[in-house]
């Protein structure tokens, strides 16, 4: 008897998305929320702490930069640019950083059931996105205070968010799949994410580079998403990416680095789903 | 064509399946090792957990996998329920299947009952809306009515596991693995869930069950196979294949086999067909011709009242020269448990060989403390010497009623007891 001509359908083990797209969407969001909510268990200022944790390291920033070395004075409207991008930042640092030992911290959901893998770094993501888009709200607040007028181009942020979601999933997923046999990459990305920091125009404008390393720093995927955020978000008269590197075919670099990181992560997470539960 | 006519009864099929876990060796490098070979290969050991297994299972089946540790019964559910990935084999199945590879897996503790029960439901593949709804059904059956807004945490494991177990009998799946969860609670709960999944099977739904508990699988299976080191060793009604579980445990050579070899492989191969001589290599040395129970003046008996001696007696033919090692009877329940067993010496033939085709009788008088109910004898004879590997079995070799006798609520009669209630203390004598 062919088993298939009973209407049978073939087991074929673990996957990334296991469990049909519905069950997957549900899940994601569902753990997601619930690891939201636990975040603040036990604390006595809850939700208040993933606010108060990046307006305090603006606090730092802002006065080393403003007081110590002072070219902060030198950029347009600097402690709001400051303010918007260590909110973006913190996102992209929360979430791969907790993504690493992800999969490896839910073993048991891994063992033990049929569960698909890739709701977990993908569900840490959205946990960060969360949280992101609350303290979004309190840099808008922030921002009409300070006295920046309302722009029509504040509709097109969800396009940057959107590159920067790409970005860090995708991130997250290499980490969280690796981490499973190498437990090196934790230390490894501890280091690589505070050269971002650095490497990113976060805590600078790109015009402050020297021009001969911009290019470098503009092959950084989440330079151009930063640099545009500061275009539509707080001064149109910013340098666009394009403007910053000379030549805007100079942005497939960072495209085309985002494009594979992301094809590159989904393939190898993808071939890693079948084995975790294993070498774990 | 019709294609939903043909009619498939089968809910899950699998076929020569394999798998092959790669253990690393751990080894000791030098710091100075590392770094100049940072990418150098860890050795493996190659652990063989299953090596082409097949077996079919029938829909709206309570369906067992039984066998020892590392047998190979927990990879099978986990390749079943998409865990591992197969080396080898095909697996087909007709219908959802739902893993309980182990028992509140999901739980978190910091959430309360009500927030676990709906995590669980969505994990399980329900929506958020249908856990809800049924949230106050699994309460209810865990008989955790009043701690439903408790944080887990300050839960007791029993009550853990209660409420776990209320959950998986909430699965819309119509497969259900389920691994050695049946301890669950009190005896009175265990009760209540075996009903539960008998009900769930008379839906028509398919139960995949991995025990060690032999009374479990003997009374809610239907069929059972049986594992030894990755392979089938036999497949059929569950209370044969419980038997053979005993078998397998029985046989210490099959033990001292088992240690010697550390690849996991067996030199010597259970017999497959589940047939009552010990896989001893070639031709058992000596086979049970008959056994009995006999009353005090030598007729055969099969029913006997309390307090009477249980006098055992059986023939035994060697069917080629030996030497004959202790022989062992021992009773059991119906379902195959041990309860006693006493071993016989041939001492005066020590050192004298039977003959082909010689027979001697040999026998054993106990104390009948056994309670009212039904019993089942076994023999086993073992080889003399201090192996005492098992040369030959007999499961069933009689059967015998004990007719009277005041229930003690076990198997044995309650020895007499003196019983003080209501004796008033005076301080000084605490």
């Amino acid at each position: 008897m062919d088993p298939r001509e009973a209407g049978m359908s073939e087991i074929r083990g673990p996957s990334a998305l296991g469990g049909g797209w519905i069950r997957f969407f549900r899940l994601t969001w569902l753990v997601s929320i619930t690891d939201f909510k636990l975040g603040y268990v036990g604390t006595y200022l809850g939700y208040f702490w993933t606010l108060m944790r990046p307006l305090l390291l603006f606090g730092v920033l802002y006065t080393v930069f403003t007081k110590i070395f002072r070219f902060g004075g030198t950029i347009k409207d600097y402690p709001v640019l400051l303010l918007l991008n260590i909110m973006l930042f913190t996102f992209f640092a929360d979430a791969t950083s907790r993504s690493v030992a992800s999969v490896v911290s839910q073993e048991s959901l891994v063992r033990k059931m049929q569960f698909p893998r890739l709701v977990i770094p993908l569900s840490v993501v959205v946990t960060a996105a969360l949280n992101m888009f609350l303290n979004l709200v309190a840099v808008f607040v922030f921002m009409l205070i300070y006295g920046i007028h309302p722009m029509w181009t504040w509709l097109l942020l969800p396009v940057l968010l959107a590159g920067l979601l790409v970005v860090t999933t995708s991130v997250s997923m290499l980490l969280a799949a690796s981490f499973v046999r190498f437990r090196d990459v934790s230390i490894i990305w501890a280091v690589l994410a505070t050269g971002l920091l650095y490497g990113t125009p976060v805590l600078y404008g790109i015009e402050t580079v020297p021009p001969d390393l911009r290019a470098v720093v503009n092959a950084n995927p989440l330079a151009p998403i930063f640099e545009q955020a500061r275009v539509w978000i707080i001064d149109p008269s910013a340098p666009t990416p394009a403007d910053a590197v000379g030549h805007s075919w100079q942005l497939l670099v960072p495209l085309g680095l985002t494009l594979g990181l992301a094809g590159f992560a989904a393939w190898f997470y993808n071939r890693e789903a079948a084995r975790i539960a294993e070498d774990l | 064509m019709l294609p939903l006519m043909t009619s498939n009864s089968k809910a899950i099929w699998v076929d020569g399946i394999s798998k092959t876990f790669r253990i690393p060796t751990q080894r000791v490098e030098t710091l100075k090792e590392r770094i100049l070979n940072p990418f150098h290969r860890v050795g493996h050991v190659e652990l063989h957990a299953l090596r082409g297994v097949s077996f079919e299972v029938e829909k709206g089946e309570f369906f067992g996998i039984v066998g020892r540790n590392g047998s190979g019964k927990s990879t099978i559910l986990k390749l079943l329920a998409s865990i591992y990935r197969a080396d080898g084999g095909r697996m087909f199945t007709s219908g959802t299947i739902a893993p309980f590879i182990e028992l509140g897996v999901g739980f978190n503790p910091e959430l309360t009952a009500r927030e676990n029960v709906i995590l669980s439901g969505v994990m399980m593949g329900l929506t958020a809306r249908e856990a809800r709804r049924r949230f106050d059904g699994v309460i209810d059956f865990a008989e955790l009515d009043e701690f439903t807004d408790l944080k887990l945490k300050n839960y007791s494991s029993g009550m853990q596991v209660r409420l776990a177990f209320s959950l998986l009998l909430e699965s819309s799946a119509e497969i259900l693995l389920i691994d050695e969860v049946f301890a669950v609670g009190d005896a009175a709960f265990q009760h209540k869930c075996g009903d539960a999944l008998l009900r769930l099977r008379d839906q028509g739904r398919t139960i995949v069950f991995v025990s060690h508990d032999m009374n479990s699988v003997a009374n809610y299976c239907r069929r059972a196979i049986l594992l030894e080191h990755g392979e089938l060793v036999t497949a059929g009604k569950a209370d044969l294949v419980a038997q053979r579980y005993f078998e397998l445990n029985l046989d210490p050579g099959a033990a001292a086999v088992e240690r010697a070899d550390p690849t996991g492989r067996r030199s010597t191969k259970p017999n497959p067909n589940g047939s009552s001589e010990s896989p001893e290599r070639g031709s058992p040395s000596v086979r049970f011709v008959e056994a009995w129970l006999e009353d005090e003046v030598g007729a055969p008996m099969t029913a006997i009242g309390a307090g009477n001696q249980l006098r055992f007696r059986a023939i035994v033919e060697a069917t080629r020269e030996v030497r004959l090692g202790p022989v062992a009877f021992a009773v059991n329940t119906p379902v195959g448990g041990h309860i006693f067993a006493v071993f016989v010496e041939p001492e005066e033939r020590a050192g004298h060989p039977l003959g082909a085709g010689e027979r001697v009788l040999l026998g054993a008088d106990v104390d009948n403390l056994l309670a009212k109910g039904e019993y089942s004898l076994a023999l086993f004879a073992a080889q003399p010497g201090a192996r005492q590997k098992t040369v030959a079995t007999r499961w069933d070799a009689a059967s015998f009623e004990v007719t009277e006798g005041h229930p003690s609520g076990g198997l044995l009669m309650r020895p007499t007891a003196q019983v003080f209630r209501d004796v008033a203390l005076t301080h000084e004598e605490l």
